[in-house]
């Protein structure tokens, strides 16, 4: 099944899902050096992102969340992708920044609420974005 | 999401005219403007920016490469609280590579032609936006007080927008820096309170932490509050963006962009009308205290940073009197506002009573606080909010009263007067 969206920030990617059940803050909620959920309160809660397709309805909380998740993406235990049913400035710009001063680019997409539930359901996905649209298209590969 | 429109001056920050820090600092600024669906920039007067607390070597990184590539702020712009209290290095805890790493970092911020001023409450500087001017601010209580009670204008900033910003001289032309992006949306209807509550900093605190808990993405409006000072309105907008995303308030006859209700709706009908009893604040202000019946090992104020103002009503709830030996007493504030209790003899006093003067960064953020056996008791909701998270630590929320009485008496105290109905 493929799935068309919009991207926040280019890239591509292809790995497992880690679907949230809840928004996250990743600051106070991800640990930078493990890439593990550390927000005690969260229904994932000791989960890790790293190499993930990051499945979450959207970010929560602090703009500090943007520097965490480029701490993780710089430490190498960030997502592949994150996928979003609504637009995200603050992880949004943690991708870019981390991709301008490390070379490693993260997709980050947002889909329609339908698209996301069938998202939200699948084991492993596939992103890929074209930089002249900055469009996405998504593969729920299982 | 929108085709933005750039000036010729913008695109040449693009195209590197500016250097190679300004050139990163517009890709970051229009890609961001672009995602927050802006059609154009605005230039601003002045920035304020977060991005020199330390949080990893990302922060070094970042800055190093703006810094490197002969970046320099076109705006006046002051810096946030940096990792470390640079006037008072002895106070400075936890893992020394972190520490230098932290103070690097408001070197680099500095190097950049940042004001030095190490901040949280940049409003008490002199100098202040006006009402109606465009600027770029991070951190979220200065964000809620610059839209709320200067009526200057920006949208939520942090780390790494704020520099580009300042870099740039520009902020994406969106939400709060226009007209239509400042009406109030939601209302909350306070009613009429006992005349000691009216007057205390708990009743903006706990109003603030009800607040940001309901308002989700909406402007809230409040009435039936008679009179505020800079400083409960501080307490109200901090608690606000602490417990939720609130990121302008409007209070009807003391905010300036509220002279009436109807004028801060902009005529419209409000989504929601939501009351306020008595009852409602005392829940938040219990849900506020995490430490159960727990002992007070030390108290807090200052988070945003204490005033002048503030400290004369410190000084005058102490009236000479000494903080108790088994209590540590932690006041943070910002380096001018520690000058001006210099100037005016003050500050030995303060010292001699047992209060320690936090400057350049804030308790909750920073190992600053020495080992603590028991609870700490603040009047910052904000405080309350981040401190059990932060630090591992169960909270005792008050007035400021309640703190020095408690910090003078050793143990908890309350004032059984102030929660008390006396209305006819």
């Amino acid at each position: 099944m493929t799935i068309a969206g919009e991207a926040l920030t280019p890239g591509q990617a292809r790995g497992t899902t880690l679907v949230l059940d809840e928004p996250i803050s990743f600051w106070g909620g991800v640990d930078e050096n493990t890439g593990r959920v550390i927000d005690t309160h969260h229904p994932q809660s000791g989960a890790s992102v790293a190499g993930s397709i990051l499945v979450l309805r959207c970010g929560r909380g602090s703009s500090s969340s943007s520097s965490v998740l480029a701490e993780c993406l710089r430490n190498g235990v960030g997502p592949a992708a994150i996928v979003l049913a609504e637009p995200d400035s603050i992880l949004a710009l943690g991708a870019l920044v981390a991709s301008e001063l490390y070379a490693t680019e993260i997709p980050v997409v947002v889909l329609s609420t339908d698209a996301y539930a069938a998202c939200s359901a699948a084991r492993e996905l596939t992103v890929e974005v074209d930089r002249g649209s900055m469009r996405a298209v998504v593969r729920i590969v299982s | 999401m929108s085709t933005i429109s750039l000036t010729s001056d913008e695109q040449a920050m693009l195209a590197g005219d500016g250097g190679v820090a300004t050139q990163l600092a517009a890709r970051l600024l229009v890609r961001m403007a672009e995602l927050m669906g802006a059609e154009r920039l605005v230039p601003i007067a002045s920035a304020h920016v977060d991005g020199c607390l330390y949080h990893g070597p990302v922060s070094i990184d970042f800055a190093e490469r703006l810094v490197a590539g002969g970046g320099s702020v076109r705006v006046a712009t002051t810096l946030n609280v940096g990792a470390v209290d640079l006037l008072h290095p002895e106070l400075n805890r936890g893992d020394p590579t972190r520490r230098s790493a932290g103070r690097e970092l408001m070197r680099l911020y500095s190097a950049l032609g940042c004001r030095p001023t190490w901040t949280c409450a940049p409003y008490q500087l002199a100098n202040r936006p006006s009402l109606g001017e465009q600027i770029a601010w991070a951190e979220s209580n200065a964000i809620v007080f610059a839209n709320s009670v200067l009526g200057a204008r920006t949208e939520r900033y942090g780390d790494f927008i704020d520099i580009a910003a300042a870099l740039t001289g520009r902020a994406p032309y969106v939400g709060l820096h226009t007209d239509e992006g400042r009406l109030a949306t939601l209302h909350f209807r306070v009613e009429r309170m006992p005349a000691r509550l009216a007057a205390s900093d708990v009743l903006f605190a706990a109003l603030g932490y009800l607040i940001g808990r309901r308002a989700e993405r909406n402007v809230p409006v409040i009435d039936g509050i008679e009179h505020a000072t800079e400083d409960q309105l501080k307490a109200l907008g901090a608690a606000a963006a602490s417990s939720g995303s609130v990121a302008m308030f409007h209070m009807v006859g003391i905010t300036p962009e509220a002279s009436t209700l109807a004028v801060a709706c902009g005529h419209r009908t409000p989504r929601q009308v939501i009351p306020v009893s008595r009852a409602d604040l005392a829940d938040a202000a219990t849900a506020l205290t995490s430490a159960g019946n727990a002992s007070l090992g030390a108290v807090s104020v200052g988070t945003p940073h204490f005033s002048f103002a503030e400290f004369e009503r410190l000084r005058s709830l102490l009236g000479g009197r000494r903080v108790s030996d088994r209590v540590a007493f932690y006041a943070s504030t910002g380096r001018g506002v520690q000058e001006e209790l210099r100037a005016r003899g003050w500050l030995d006093d303060l010292t001699a009573a047992g209060v320690t003067i936090v400057t350049d960064t804030c308790t909750y953020l920073a190992p600053i606080m020495a080992p603590i056996a028991g609870a700490v008791m603040t009047n910052s909701a904000k405080w309350a909010w981040y401190g059990p998270n932060n630090l591992g630590i169960k909270v005792i929320f008050g007035s400021l009263e309640e703190c020095v009485e408690s910090a003078v008496r050793g143990e908890r105290w309350r004032d059984g007067e102030l929660w008390r109905d006396d209305r006819g």
